[in-house]
């Protein structure tokens, strides 16, 4: 079967707690080798978002199909071919480097996984701290054995929930090195979810400006800003984060 | 359903023990304190009380069982604890892994481990206080089998309603137990019970099994059809423990509290 030109496609997405709508209505796409920002400030519905993509969040309505795989309906074999890394879901901080990945490659099915695990170790520069609990490592460290975890089963979609919050700026920009060629080399596509203006613009091939649940912009993030009138994508993510009704209006 | 991703979940459960005292100490210490505790017990009542009946194999037997079964339960309350503790719900619950892979999980890791608690307790009670399996005959078997389906029952219920109702609702589960057995029968005939006790003790698979037990001690036929109903009980509770699992956690991903679970609230 020829591969989807999509590895993720979400339609009318919805997610609303009473009369609380967190995420409204939304309907986007992420290409193969293709990286997305999902910009919004906090509360606009990112997190919620991905939650519901990573199956721990029942949407209200619409859908999410990984890979032409409808979350839904075949749970399991969604998740399979997708990863994740988020700050706020360190790994097991009780279990060694080496343990925690061999134990969600086995979560993962990865196929030969003694050969994967020291692949990654070498990649993200974890040998000296294989034996070394997950707990004691520094924030940058925690991090990066996250990524590495979140490449294990080399996952179509990978979605990473601000993956350089707690880095410093040399270590962020061997991640997003890292990141990178995850996107150009493989055959995957990542969400990616980042305060930090500068990377989004370094890393993202589109971005998605989302607040208040809904999608508000959507483009390069190199050729947005000056689109909208911007200087900057900072610019034009502070316009949109104090007013979006008013600013989508001046913008377009 | 992949039997790797069951082995992953006791792989992580064998990881955390082996590199722990904490954790390796109390699956052998408690029940062997209780051994040696009711084993000079029963000695003594055997002294004392001059009626020639053995306290060692009716009371000492009880407890060791008893023990089993509270380990069995607690084999699958500490395996699911350990991820409340480490903040791994979002890690599990956002891969591959099935419910059901999970929940097997859970189970094989309690085997494990309240077989080390059973075989520590076997040496000391036959070993150091003469205990023999061999009066309890072959229904032997048949008492550990339906003492460990409750206990995966009470095991998979338990970690069902910390689930629901958040982490400091670990406090629950311990004395479940202990709640239990003055209706269980474990030392005693049911027919000491109140009527409304004893009501409660026919829901309660442990108390067709120490029944049972008592009945062959004393001589009598054993009750097997009694012990068929505890049999079948102990499969329903099962079924229903993992109903109870299964609803609790489509309330938890469609509220959103896997996902914050640490609040212990969705709102």
């Amino acid at each position: 079967m020829p591969e989807s030109s999509s590895v993720l496609s979400i339609r009318e997405l919805c997610k609303s707690y009473g009369q609380t709508v967190a995420v409204d209505h939304i309907s986007f796409e992420v290409g193969r080798n293709e990286i997305v920002g999902l910009l919004g400030p906090n509360g606009a519905g990112k997190t919620t978002t991905i939650n519901m993509i990573l199956g721990v969040l029942e949407p209200t309505s619409g859908s999410i199909s990984i890979e032409s795989v409808d979350l839904e309906r075949q749970r399991s074999r969604a998740l399979q071919c997708t990863n994740f890394a988020a700050v706020y879901a360190p790994l097991p901080g009780n279990l060694t480097v080496y343990q925690n990945l061999r134990i969600f490659g086995m979560i993962y099915s990865v196929k030969d996984l003694s050969r994967r695990i020291e692949e990654l170790i070498e990649q993200f520069e974890l040998k000296r701290f294989r034996n070394t609990k997950a707990g004691v490592l520094s924030s940058g460290e925690q991090t990066r054995v996250s990524l590495a975890k979140a490449m294990l089963n080399r996952p179509r979609l990978l979605l990473l929930d601000e993956p350089t919050a707690s880095l410093d700026p040399s270590v962020a920009q061997e991640v997003r090195s890292q990141i990178r060629d995850f996107a150009a080399t493989g055959h995957g596509g990542v969400l990616w979810t980042s305060h930090n203006m500068y990377e989004v613009q370094e890393v993202c091939d589109r971005v998605l400006f989302l607040s208040k649940g809904k999608i508000l912009l959507q483009g390069d993030p190199r050729t947005l800003p000056r689109e909208h009138g911007k200087e900057s994508l900072e610019e034009l993510f502070i316009a949109l984060a104090r007013e979006p009704l008013m600013a989508t209006e001046r913008v377009s | 359903m992949t039997f790797t991703r069951t082995s992953a979940i006791v792989l992580r459960q064998f990881y955390l023990v082996r590199g722990s005292v904490s954790r390796l100490v109390p699956m052998f210490v408690w029940v062997g304190v209780d051994m040696v505790l009711w084993g000079f017990i029963t000695r003594w009542l055997n002294t004392v009380s001059g009626s020639g009946f053995n306290f060692v194999p009716a009371m000492l037997g009880a407890v060791l069982l008893w023990d089993f079964f509270i380990r069995v339960m607690q084999g699958i309350t500490m395996a699911f604890f350990e991820d409340v503790w480490s903040r791994n719900f979002l890690n599990f619950f956002a891969s591959p892994l099935l419910i059901s892979e999970y929940l097997g999980g859970l189970v094989l890791s309690s085997i494990a481990t309240s077989s080390v608690g059973l075989t520590v307790m076997l040496l000391l009670a036959t070993g150091v206080f003469g205990l023999s399996f061999f009066v309890y005959g072959a229904l032997l078997a048949p008492y550990i089998m339906v003492l460990f389906m409750v206990g995966i029952a009470l095991g998979i219920f338990a970690v069902a309603m910390v689930l629901r109702l958040g982490p400091a609702s670990e406090w629950f589960i311990w004395p479940i137990p202990a709640v239990l057995s003055p209706f269980a029968g474990v030392f005693y005939p049911l027919a000491t019970l109140p009527v409304w006790m004893r009501a409660i003790a026919r829901l309660l698979p442990p108390s067709y099994v120490f029944e049972s037990m008592r009945a062959i001690l004393a001589g009598k036929p054993a009750h097997v059809s009694s012990l068929l109903i505890g049999a079948s009980l102990a499969v329903l509770y099962i079924l229903l423990a993992c109903w109870f699992f299964q609803g609790t956690y489509r309330h938890a991903v469609r509220t959103g509290l896997i996902a914050r679970y640490s609040a212990e609230t969705a709102s």
